[in-house]
């Protein structure tokens, strides 16, 4: 089962090779990228004996359809969507056997926003400065997917994960974020932390790879000069002068002019990959608060927090 | 120099001067150099700031209390030389702000070094720093939808040089043909956080007029 191709049938609305992202050129401007729902990207590797790191395919809201032109085991994860092989329903978030000149379809999830479609031996495009991740911000990595494309499939390594215990989540209602309050949040007034904590918020609809675009009560600066550009990590929630916040996603910049009043942590993010526009958003500020520290470690905690609060 | 954490994992060297963050960035560099670094993800120096991207926060906050780092030398790091057309859309309306001719502009900018701070926007997009602050000038009040590659342009106290054709709202005073990004070089991007930068005005009628007479010979050429 070595080589073999992908045909893309079916592109879908926007469907992107993904990875675990781009590392270790964010000083040169080269954003992370990567799958936004990274369990799900990893999980979809892990039920084809594929390593963490392969390239699946990141669809999102209407599917995709591929033919492979070799055998192959195939899954597909992250929002619950019906499963096709040559027209016959197949396992969500299970090995899939895909007969050589099958056609593998993922239809519209039910709900949720962004499947993840792995290979075994995962797809094999050349990478780019360490990653096969499409970076819509930037351009690097290839190109949105297209009808009729072509591309290589790797050699299969592994083994398919059965298993029977899988845990799933229904997506919920709302979507509640924890924010690690600053870099900048001594940038704001006391009454726009306590609209943070209260407020309720709503995925806009130009939100994308790059931002969770978030509308809702205005967070008000109590700073009001330019902040000089500053490096930015994934999660971080970006304050633009309109007071609505933006939560930086994989595509999102390296360096920004806006100042951040909190940081949602990487684990929480597979769910905001998952949340559709006009889904409501509700943060749960807090600090962070370092255990087991030495003598030492205090007194640079104790240095850190001489900024006012 | 404040830490200020950043989430879980990231910590944010926050100083007062691009001076200061220059020479932090730098150290930073040479002990990772040196293996004396800790371990850390990924560095991204900023105007007045480093970010230590995936890091033991309190860790790392320890071991930077120790550390004294001097301002460093202003000739110190690579110097790269830039040819440019001082020919750019916005050129007259940056003479005009600037209270000078338009080749007074040319003259000024290329006549002192630019040092790049750091980088952003997009891959290989450098903020190189080096006018007076008399020099500084807006943004654009309405972005252009597409700057062509190759433009040189100034926004705020920075120059930066568009590596691709991107949009943006920084003012054209010139363009360069130098390949600012090129994945098949090591590092891809020309102009790296503490390069120090020369721009060389090019005589826009000469190339012209070269471009014209030896068409023929060039022919087959990459420019």
């Amino acid at each position: 089962m070595s080589g073999g191709k992908l045909e893309v049938v079916r592109a879908g609305a926007l469907t992107t090779l993904q990875d675990l992202g781009r590392f270790g050129h964010a000083s040169l401007g080269v954003p992370r990228s990567g799958a936004l729902d990274q369990p799900a990207h990893r999980l979809a590797n892990r039920l084809v004996g594929n390593p963490p790191g392969a390239a699946t395919l990141e669809t999102t809201l209407t599917g995709v359809a591929v033919r492979l032109t070799r055998p192959a085991v195939a899954a597909v994860t992250g929002a619950p969507a019906p499963v096709r092989v040559n027209g016959r329903p197949a396992a969500w978030t299970a090995p899939v056997h895909v007969p050589a000149g099958a056609l593998l379809e993922v239809g519209a999830p039910t709900s949720g926003l962004r499947n993840y479609v792995a290979i075994g031996g995962g797809i094999a495009v050349a990478p780019v400065l360490g990653s096969r991740s499409t970076d819509l911000l930037s351009g690097l990595g290839p190109a949105p997917l297209t009808g009729g494309e072509i591309l290589p499939l790797g050699t299969p390594t592994g083994s398919p994960l059965h298993t029977d215990s899988l845990v799933w989540q229904a997506p919920p209602e709302e979507l509640v974020l924890p924010l690690l309050l600053g870099p900048r949040d001594d940038w704001f007034t006391p009454a726009t932390m306590k609209t943070l904590a209260a407020g309720r918020f709503e995925i806009s609809q130009h939100s994308n790879r790059i931002a969770l675009r978030l509308e809702g009560p205005a967070l008000e600066r109590a700073v009001h000069r330019e902040m000089p550009s500053e490096g930015m990590v994934l999660g971080a929630v970006q304050v633009p002068p309109d007071g609505s916040p933006v939560v930086f996603l994989a595509d999102s910049p390296t360096t920004g002019g806006y100042p951040v009043i909190g940081v949602v942590p990487e684990k929480e993010l597979s769910a905001a990959a998952q949340a559709v526009p006009g889904l409501t958003v509700r943060f749960v500020p807090h600090r962070l608060r370092h255990r087991h520290q030495s003598p030492s470690q205090k007194r640079a905690a104790a240095a850190m927090q001489e900024h006012p609060v | 120099m404040r830490l200020r954490p950043v989430g879980e994992d990231s910590l944010l060297i926050d100083l007062d001067t691009p001076e200061e963050a220059q020479a932090w960035y730098a150290r930073i560099l040479s002990r990772r150099d040196a293996g004396t670094l800790m371990p850390v993800r990924d560095i991204v120096p900023g105007d007045r700031t480093v970010l230590l991207y995936g890091v033991a926060v309190a860790d790392a906050a320890a071991q930077l209390q120790q550390w004294s780092v001097p301002p460093s030398a202003a000739d110190s790091g690579p110097l790269i030389e830039i040819p440019v057309h001082y020919d750019g859309a916005d050129l007259r309306v940056v003479a005009a702000l600037w209270g000078v001719t338009e080749d007074e502009v040319a003259r000024i900018h290329s006549g002192r070094e630019h040092r790049v701070a750091f980088c952003g926007f997009s891959p290989g997009f450098a903020y190189m720093l080096g006018l007076g602050e008399r020099y500084h000038v807006p943004r654009r009040a309405a972005p252009r939808t597409s700057v062509p590659a190759g433009s040189v342009a100034l926004a705020g106290p920075y120059t930066g040089v568009y590596p691709r054709a991107s949009p943006g709202g920084w003012q054209l005073i010139g363009t360069t043909r130098m390949p600012l990004w090129d994945l098949e070089r090591e590092p891809a991007a020309l102009l790296t956080p503490g390069t120090r930068v020369r721009f060389v005005p090019q005589e826009a009628s000469l190339e012209s007029t070269r471009a014209t007479t030896m068409g023929t010979a060039t022919k087959g050429r990459k420019a």
